[in-house]
């Protein structure tokens, strides 16, 4: 397995060249410069922008400026934005904190809900328990996010008041204090709700299906005839088949991981990545676009690889060689 | 020590075993009645689509739950009606009492677990025994059944093995508690004809052995004359003949067993003549509601045979058919009507 890691990595070097290469041509074809954050805009003197041109490296050949950049964002240099004044990599690195998070707690409640209620509603098919599950997730599905997000926040908000409406962290909390992190729990509760049970409705009617189907293969009434209880078929036989589909979902959910959630973050002005994103393709501030872009591209791969390392482990079938 | 009469272990009287069909209900077993004595080998013969599964999995309550159902009838298992009983005291004698193996070796085991997970979840369900013990255990069962390497095998997962072994696998787990019935549903048929005797084999030894009754589920006659003590005839839900397996083979009433027997392949024959017999058995939706159910495929078919429906009647001690050249076969209101 391990063997089986290290050459899918190795093959996704030639996707990310080409992905590199895409997302720095497309950055060359938008109007502007992409490291222009270095140039000071008060400054409106042509021999100064002349001379920082030369300087930053915009006058030489196209290629170069190509390898210098990819070089530089392998080692964590990925230039300076032009809007927020400092250094990319410092920037991203304090919003992904906060996407991390929400996508983690979207994460475990997509997953938690989504097998709670997939098991009953597949254990206990065209009973009242599926019908009303069924409806939860008609609704889940059909209400749009930005819709949810905001009766969200007008209900547990402005009415209930029992989480805020905004922000990841209130202003004067202490890092490093129990009262900053509860804080910002707080914080990430109602996104990662409105995220997490986004994805459920499609999950739990997938599993729910998949239990249907796997509650009539021959392997079960072995079981049965073994004299095994049906919650332990269910618990143990079944859900254990079942996970093998929904590894594909995580897969997939890894890679989106840092990207989901824009609409939310907005909503939410919740300072994460997507938020970061959609700031920065209306301001054209292109360095912090190009490395968002990256990672994005290289969380999907990743996300990948790790679908096919789980299946690995969840499906003895599959061997990896 | 002596009993004037023995007690059956498994008695069937009256059975009626179906299936919901557009929602109406349609017998799939109609009115069965039968008895499995205690370390006796029992065979099954029939058709494919006469019944013969729907029987077994009435016995061990595996009836598809939304669809099947036993309609009517009892059946006694060591004096204790299975029809009555709740779905956890069932759980008390599957594996335990009464072990199955079925006709599908190959999907028939858990794909993503152990063979020895899926034999010590047997001796789980109905012994007290420690998670060594049971490991213990399962590598003897897996060198009972004859295979090599137990120790080995107990640690890998079924789609390592060949359809012969997952086979012996099944029978490892059926008779891992000692039940005293094993019901195999044709054990034999997927796997090919080498394996097949050896898995027959494995299953007289194991019968001899144990003292354990075995209810043998096969279309193949061959089978039932190296096996069986007794042996029963279905044609479309329905027993046909019974009869010790002397009685069957040499002196056979019903005509569809002596077509059956005459469909035997000899050595240089192909094997699937059994299913020679001109016509099909009729589905249970299309089932003719009087008469004699084989009529229309059967040679020596009367007209009484579409308008009376024989009863089982006694030609012989245990020897019973239904059909209606034999007189003992007449139903008795119409033989005392006629009167
Ligand atoms: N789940 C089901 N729903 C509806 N009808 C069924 C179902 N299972 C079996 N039947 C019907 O019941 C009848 C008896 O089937 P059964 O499986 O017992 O036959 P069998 O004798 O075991 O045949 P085979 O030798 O092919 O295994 C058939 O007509 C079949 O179509
Ligand atoms: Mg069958």
């Amino acid at each position: 397995m391990v063997s089986f890691a290290i050459r899918r990595f190795l093959a996704m070097i030639p996707i990310l060249i080409l992905l590199s290469v895409t997302v720095f041509s497309l950055a060359k074809l938008m109007p502007g410069d992409a490291l222009t954050g270095k140039i000071d805009p008060n400054n409106a003197n042509p021999e100064y922008i002349a001379k920082m041109r030369e300087q930053l490296g915009y006058n030489d050949p196209v290629p170069v400026q190509y390898v210098k950049w990819v070089t530089g964002f392998f080692q964590g240099d990925m230039g300076d934005s032009f809007v927020h004044k400092m250094p990319v990599t410092q920037l991203i690195g304090e919003r992904i904190e906060n996407t991390v998070m929400l996508a983690l707690a979207s994460l475990l409640i997509t997953y938690v809900v989504a097998f709670i209620l997939g098991m009953i509603a597949g254990r206990w098919p065209y009973r009242w328990s599926d019908h009303l599950i069924l409806t939860f997730n008609y609704i889940g599905y059909a209400v749009p996010s930005f819709f949810a997000a905001i009766v969200c926040i007008y209900i547990f908000s402005i009415q209930l008041g029992w989480f805020p409406a905004s922000g990841s962290i209130s202003v004067g909390a202490q890092e490093g204090t129990l009262y900053y992190y509860l804080e910002r729990i707080k914080h990430t509760i109602l996104p990662a709700i409105v995220l997490g049970l986004f994805n459920t409705a499609a999950y739990t009617q997938f599993l729910r299906n998949d239990v249907i189907e796997n509650a009539s293969k021959d392997y079960v009434r072995t079981a049965m005839a073994k004299g095994t209880k049906t919650s332990a078929i269910y618990n143990k036989h079944i859900l254990r088949n079942s996970l093998i589909p929904m590894v594909t979902f995580i897969g997939l959910d890894i890679g989106t991981l840092l990207s989901g959630a824009v609409i939310t973050e907005t909503i939410f002005t919740y300072p994460g990545l997507g938020q970061l994103f959609i700031d920065s393709v209306s301001s054209r501030d292109y360095s912090v676009v190009m490395a968002i872009s990256m990672l994005l591209a290289i969380m999907s791969l990743v996300g990948n690889l790790i679908a096919d390392l789980l299946y690995s482990v969840v499906d003895p079938r599959i061997r990896l060689r | 020590m002596h009993t004037q009469k023995k007690e059956a272990l498994l008695e069937i009287s009256e059975l009626e075993a179906g299936f919901m069909i557009n929602k109406q209900f349609y017998n799939a077993v109609d009115k069965v009645s039968f008895k499995v004595n205690p370390g006796k080998v029992i065979c099954v013969v029939g058709e494919s689509g006469c019944g013969k599964s729907v029987m077994s999995l009435s016995i061990m309550g595996l009836l598809p739950k939304q669809v099947g159902k036993v309609a009517r009838g009892t059946i006694r298992f060591q004096g204790r009606n299975l029809t009555e009983i709740t779905n956890d005291e069932y759980n008390k004698i599957r594996g335990k009492e009464i072990g199955m193996i079925f006709q599908e070796p190959m999907t028939a085991l858990n794909p993503v677990f152990t063979i020895g997970y899926q034999l010590e979840e047997v001796l789980f369900n109905h012994l007290k025994i420690s998670k060594k013990e049971a490991r213990q255990r399962s590598i003897e069962l897996l060198s009972h059944v004859g295979i090599p390497r137990p120790e080995k095998i107990v640690d890998q997962f079924p789609h390592q093995l060949s359809g012969g072994m997952r086979q012996r696998v099944m029978i490892a787990m059926a008779i891992s508690c000692q039940p005293k019935l094993l019901i195999a549903d044709e054990p034999t048929t997927a796997l090919d004809v080498t394996i097949q005797a050896q898995i027959l084999e494995l299953l007289r030894d194991i019968q001899e052995k144990s003292g354990m009754a075995v209810m043998l589920i096969t279309h193949d006659l061959g089978v039932v004359a190296e096996m069986a003590d007794e042996v029963m005839v279905m044609y479309a839900g329905k027993i046909v003949e019974q009869g010790t397996a002397d009685q069957i083979f040499n002196d056979p009433k019903h005509p569809y067993l002596q077509l059956l027997l005459e469909a035997i392949p000899r050595l240089d024959e192909e094997k699937d003549r059994l299913y020679s017999i001109k016509g099909i058995v009729p589905s249970i939706v299309n089932m003719p509601k009087t008469g004699c159910r084989f009529v229309s495929r059967c040679p020596k078919a009367m007209p009484d045979c579409s308008e009376v429906s024989p009863d089982m009647g006694d030609v012989g001690f245990e020897h019973k058919v239904r059909c209606l050249l034999y007189p003992e076969s007449y139903p008795k209101e119409v033989t005392e009507a006629s009167r």
